[in-house]
């Protein structure tokens, strides 16, 4: 993993056809042309956007940029190795609580009890799986440890035993309902359906504060552009093509002497750590985590993100992740009905008829074949996956 | 006594209600390894087609007669378009039908939305299954379950007879065991794929059907069944039909148990562990057809 290849100039933005290799290095400018990627994404980030947008829009950016945190583990997990997860809610609300609980107890003072505690008043005092989250030495690192733990629990239980495919996608799926219902359920110590709200403070900083609500924002731009960077390292590294190899060709994997189930187990863990920094930043920029920000509904919403931008590339997924969400925004404001059916109409035109999403019709511009994933299905010995027109060459 | 037999039956229509719907989705699911995230509002599709009825035929033990076939037809044919229109075009991509079909679902749910408004709908109850059946010993069944239960039962058998002895269950079979095989003796699979999909979503609609004894029905009720009946289909095994049968009934119980003993929302997450420890042992499945291929 710490070998890193260099990639050809073009896989910089875009991804060669799948379970092609990239072709050798010419040079060093793929990692110049990903430097000045780097710097121009900061530069829009860190000096564009402050200066046109509005406070209230900057929030609502912020807002974005952790779904697409979000969406950067997705393009992992999924795009380039194959597992449809369904329930990134589970590992982004993992990380939203464990903040919150942080945030709550640090506005509640020393020895205090969250205020939503006292109101449904059955507790006399703080129950004992809250006590360690009142220490950020605990609470921080369990926001990113904690999601990467349960994926890495559920993760080695399930791909040794080989449940792939559809299987997988329903299990990630019923994990985010029960991890909902059991929220709700335990209302005394949870907040139940509100969830944990009206979060005030953040590490000493007022929140109702714009300025520091600016720095949030800033924070979260950071930790999303240190996410992309490690995600394409991950990507051109020896270990991301053994993923794209274990995503198109699972046993061919097996049978050339790799264990397919560690490789597919780095990648949802990655992805679920994502996912949970993503729920951690969410919290001080919204300043609320609830059931209905993490249950099945959002956890696919936040898989039709990755769709539209191109689930295999490392930029489509941040894109299509804040397209939509900003879409979802726009419309749901005037016509709220409406978005619904768009919304839903945005899984089946992009699934259905342009599954490398918006990336390949930019790939399409550059005379390349578009890399979509493959399932197992179209799998066959000749290598070539059923339907699939013969490979364009790399031009 | 009293209350685990209570238990035990409510577990035992549960698993009916479960069953009724993973019957279609294991069917679809067996044969063209589709998801389809829609067949909840396929469910809907079919209480809805039961609301309708009954603001026209006023009796309600009629228009619950009357529902159990036009619910099929209506649930079964929105199926057929979905098919025809969508996941024909996906049979290589499972996964992204499961998106595809859950953007239909979205768009269904809006419009169940727009024609019969957000707020839940209830249908009326046919005198005769309102009430309860006494057992000696003082125990009672409320009537509707047992409905359901006997609806669920009926559309196992029926199910089973069509595939074993049926020209046309003898091809669904045959596709589900070897598609190509299948496609070479001369079976048009793609026309035996609409017919089961037509079966499988009918399924679905007199779920719907059967729903509407239980409880109002509104926009998202098939959402929150839809999970359940997957994960019937998925530790059942695919291909077969008792295994889904079996898995129902038992999911079902369990959920009833372990409501009991502990509340609602901790019974979910044991059913959920519980499924994930029962895949270390059988990751295909309680059942599963015997093929040579890898997966």
């Amino acid at each position: 993993m710490t070998a890193v290849t260099p990639a050809p100039p073009d896989t910089a933005v875009r991804q060669a056809p799948a379970g092609a290799v990239p072709p050798n290095p010419p040079g060093g400018r793929s990692r110049l042309r990903a430097a000045a990627g780097f710097a121009f994404g900061a530069a829009l980030l860190f000096a564009v956007a402050p200066l046109v947008l509005s406070d209230f829009r900057l929030a609502l950016l912020a807002k974005y940029l952790c779904v697409a945190m979000v969406a950067v583990g997705i393009g992992i997990a999924w795009g380039r190795g194959g597992m449809l997860t369904l329930g990134q809610g589970v590992f982004f609300g993992l990380g939203g609580y464990a903040m919150a609980m942080h945030l709550k107890l640090a506005d509640a003072g020393p020895g205090g009890m969250p205020d939503f505690m006292q109101l449904y008043g059955q507790l006399d005092e703080l129950p004992l799986w809250w006590r360690p989250f009142a220490s950020p030495w605990f609470a921080l690192p369990a926001t990113v440890l904690l999601p990467m733990a349960v994926a890495f629990g559920l993760g080695s239980l399930v791909f040794r035993r080989r449940v792939r495919g559809a299987y997988f996608a329903i299990l990630s799926q019923a994990l985010a309902a029960a991890m909902v219902i059991l929220l709700i359920g335990q209302q005394g110590t949870t907040g139940g359906t509100n969830g944990l709200t009206d979060i005030q403070g953040f590490f000493g900083y007022d929140l109702d504060d714009p300025v520091n609500q600016r720095m949030v924002y800033f924070i979260i731009a950071a930790v999303l552009l240190a996410l992309l960077a490690l995600a394409r390292q991950l990507i051109h590294s020896r270990y991301g093509e053994l993923l794209v190899a274990v995503r198109d060709g699972e046993e061919r994997v097996r049978f050339l002497g790799y264990d397919p189930a560690s490789v597919k187990l780095v990648a949802y863990v990655v992805a679920a750590g994502m996912a949970g920094l993503a729920g951690a930043l969410f919290v001080p920029a919204v300043g609320i985590i609830s059931p209905a920000l993490i249950g099945i509904v959002p956890s696919i919403e936040f898989v039709i993100g990755v769709a539209v931008g191109g689930r295999a590339t490392l930029l489509g997924p941040v894109l299509g992740a804040v397209a939509v969400a900003w879409a979802r925004t726009a419309l749901s404001e005037r016509f709220p009905g409406t978005w619904t059916y768009l919304q839903g109409l945005l899984f089946v035109v992009v699934v259905a008829f342009l599954p490398g999403g918006l990336a390949s019709l930019w790939a399409l511009t550059r005379h390349r074949a578009p890399g979509p994933a493959s399932d197992r299905r179209g799998w066959s010995p000749l290598g070539r996956r059923r339907g699939d027109r013969a490979e364009v060459p790399a031009a | 006594m009293t209350v685990l037999f209570g238990q035990l039956f409510t577990g035992i229509s549960i698993g009916a209600v479960l069953l009724l719907i993973a019957l279609g989705l294991a069917l679809t699911f067996g044969q063209m390894n589709v998801i389809n995230m829609a067949h909840g509002e396929f469910i809907m599709a079919g209480a809805y087609t039961t609301y309708v009825l009954q603001q026209s035929i006023t009796s309600a033990g009629l228009s619950l007669v009357v529902a159990l076939p036009v619910a099929f037809v209506v649930a079964g044919t929105m199926g057929v378009l979905l098919e025809i229109l969508l996941i024909r075009r996906l049979y290589a991509r499972p996964l992204d039908t499961l998106l595809v079909t859950w953007g239909v679902s979205l768009m269904l749910q809006q419009l169940a939305r727009d024609v019969f408004g957000s707020p839940n709908v209830q249908t009326r109850a046919p005198d005769l299954l309102t009430g309860n059946v006494a057992l000696p010993g003082g125990l009672t069944i409320a009537n509707n379950r047992l409905f359901i239960l006997a609806l669920a039962l009926a559309a196992v058998a029926a199910l089973t007879l069509a595939l074993r002895l049926t020209p046309l269950g003898r091809r669904i079979r045959a596709v589900v065991q070897n598609r190509d095989l299948a496609a070479v003796s001369g079976i048009p699979t793609a026309r035996i794929d609409r017919t089961t999909f037509f079966l499988g979503s009918g399924l679905a609609g007199l779920a719907g059907v059967a729903l509407t004894l239980l409880g109002p029905i509104g926009p998202t009720m098939g959402t929150n069944l839809i999970i359940d009946a997957f994960l019937v289909v998925v530790v059942g095994g695919i291909g077969q039909l008792k295994g889904s049968v079996i898995v129902a009934f038992a999911l079902g119980v369990l959920q009833a148990t372990g409501e009991y003993l502990t509340t609602l929302s901790v019974a979910k997450v044991i059913v959920f562990v519980a499924i994930v420890a029962f895949l270390q042992w059988r990751p295909q499945g309680l059942f599963t057809l015997r093929t040579r291929s890898l997966a």
